[in-house]
């Protein structure tokens, strides 16, 4: 029987390039979807008719939805190839905690940095500095956040890497001046055609959110 | 397992202490409970979750473990040999976690707006609330597929995520007099809360409602005098 799996998503949202990764790194074919948040898909709206939100994974037409969610279930429905959470329970439980902490804590930092200006997104620079220092504190001397393999938690977290020129530039600060370590991890992260094929040039972000922040009236 | 092999660093009223223990019950896990005390933070604590500095954490021969409900799939992971706790069906654990997660962060941040100051803004709370039970029903019929608990026959992930609420969720229909679980609007939920409040692994776990409601009001007037220093 072959599966039909279908990637719901917008090209600039880290959450779907989190899912994307996954499915790459397994070797599944998907057809992937892109939607248009302003005029959401009759499918989008049935298939994730709670939050309305990108994305979702739809597999022989089941609907899972929040992408830490969709990147476990991946990881567990096609278990036999390359495994992203460790096998041990502590270790597991570890990268369910960085994943968590990452949902918690970096998008909302980093919304502040590009949606505000002046105090308030100075507040929303030094937050996510110090989170993204957290984090470099946790990936250590290791090449990944797995560990020697690349696994559950930099798949969480690489996609932000498309987004960093935008912070920066909006931000007018350097996240390799604070962050080296975390930026060496990112580019060897790039170096794998999972990751390389599922982020957008940084560029194109940067160009994104400049429209998006026109149209909210935030210029 | 000895007891002091597993910590439990937390306090009775939490619905996510509660969480934890009732996932320990359910396995037999013999466990130390050791109890914060409201406004102050142990040692332990904070040197066992220096990140979010929050209870629940277990400690698992001398190793911590934080937040709820990955200290409930951990547990789950360790002691295989127990009750399951998340289903076995990787589709059917996805739904379990996205309910879960609903809990957190949807549904009990309804629930505390319900206790807004302004009745305009209570009354929106309570629509958006009403609704978010109708979408519990449902989900009570897919999840647990005409079984008598959201894990099918036996209490499960989403049954100890979401139960343990239960309590708070009593405080609020008590203290606003209002029915949030309805005979007729949900029966689903309506039985599913019986039979879980009662279950072995969850007696004894979550506060009784008066109880509840004293604190409440404790913290209410803590929370007033500290605003007005």
């Amino acid at each position: 029987m072959s599966d039909e799996v279908i990637l719901l998503s917008i090209w600039p949202s880290m959450f779907g390039m989190r899912v994307q990764i996954a499915l790459e790194e397994k070797g599944i074919e998907y057809e992937y979807k892109e939607e248009d948040l302003a005029n959401k898909s009759t499918l989008l709206l049935k298939m994730n008719p709670i939050h309305k939100k990108v994305p979702v994974l739809i597999h022989n037409g089941k609907p899972v939805c929040e992408s830490s969610i969709a990147v476990q279930y991946i990881d567990e429905a096609w278990k036999d190839k390359f495994p992203l959470l460790p096998t041990d329970p502590y270790h597991r439980a570890q990268a369910r905690f960085w994943a968590d902490y990452i949902d918690k804590k970096i998008y909302n930092a980093s919304r502040k940095i590009w949606e505000t200006k002046g105090e308030d997104q100075e507040v929303g620079k030094k937050e996510f500095i110090d989170c993204l220092k957290v984090l470099e504190k946790a990936l250590g001397d290791n090449p990944y956040f797995g560990g020697e393999e690349f696994g559950f938690v930099d798949v969480e977290l690489v996609p932000f890497f498309s987004w960093f020129y935008t912070y920066e530039t909006c931000g007018n600060f350097s996240i390799e001046a604070e962050c080296p370590k975390l930026i060496a991890w990112a580019k060897r992260c790039m170096e794998r055609e999972s990751v390389s094929k599922s982020l957008p040039a940084p560029q194109k972000v940067y160009d994104f959110v400049l429209q998006l922040k026109k149209t909210m009236g935030l210029e | 397992m000895a007891a002091s092999d597993v910590k439990l660093l937390g306090a009775s009223p939490s619905p996510y202490v509660n969480r934890v223990q009732i996932a320990l019950n359910l396995k037999s896990i013999e466990f130390e409970f050791l109890e914060e005390t409201f406004g102050a933070k142990s040692e332990l604590l904070l040197k066992s979750n220096p990140i979010h500095k929050k209870i629940p954490v277990m400690i698992h021969n001398d190793k911590p473990i934080c937040e709820s409900l990955i200290i409930v799939q951990y547990i789950d992971e360790v002691w295989s040999s127990g009750p399951t706790i998340l289903p076995s069906d990787p589709y059917d654990r996805a739904m379990a976690r996205f309910w879960a997660a609903f809990v957190g962060d949807k549904w009990y941040p309804a629930l505390k707006e319900l206790h807004a100051e302004e009745e305009e803004a209570k009354t929106a709370a309570l629509e958006k609330l009403m609704e978010m039970m109708a979408l519990w029903e449902d989900a009570f019929a897919k999840c647990g597929k005409g079984k008598g608990f959201f894990g099918g026959d036996c209490i499960g992930y989403l049954d100890i995520a979401f139960g343990s609420f239960l309590g708070w969720l009593r405080v609020t229909e008590e203290v606003l007099e209002i029915k949030l679980i309805d005979e007729a609007k949900t029966p689903g939920l309506a039985g599913w809360a019986e039979r879980f409040c009662s279950h072995e692994a969850v007696k004894g776990v979550i506060p009784e409602t008066e109880k509840l409601i004293g604190l409440a009001k404790i913290f209410q007037a803590r929370a007033k005098a500290q605003s007005q220093n």
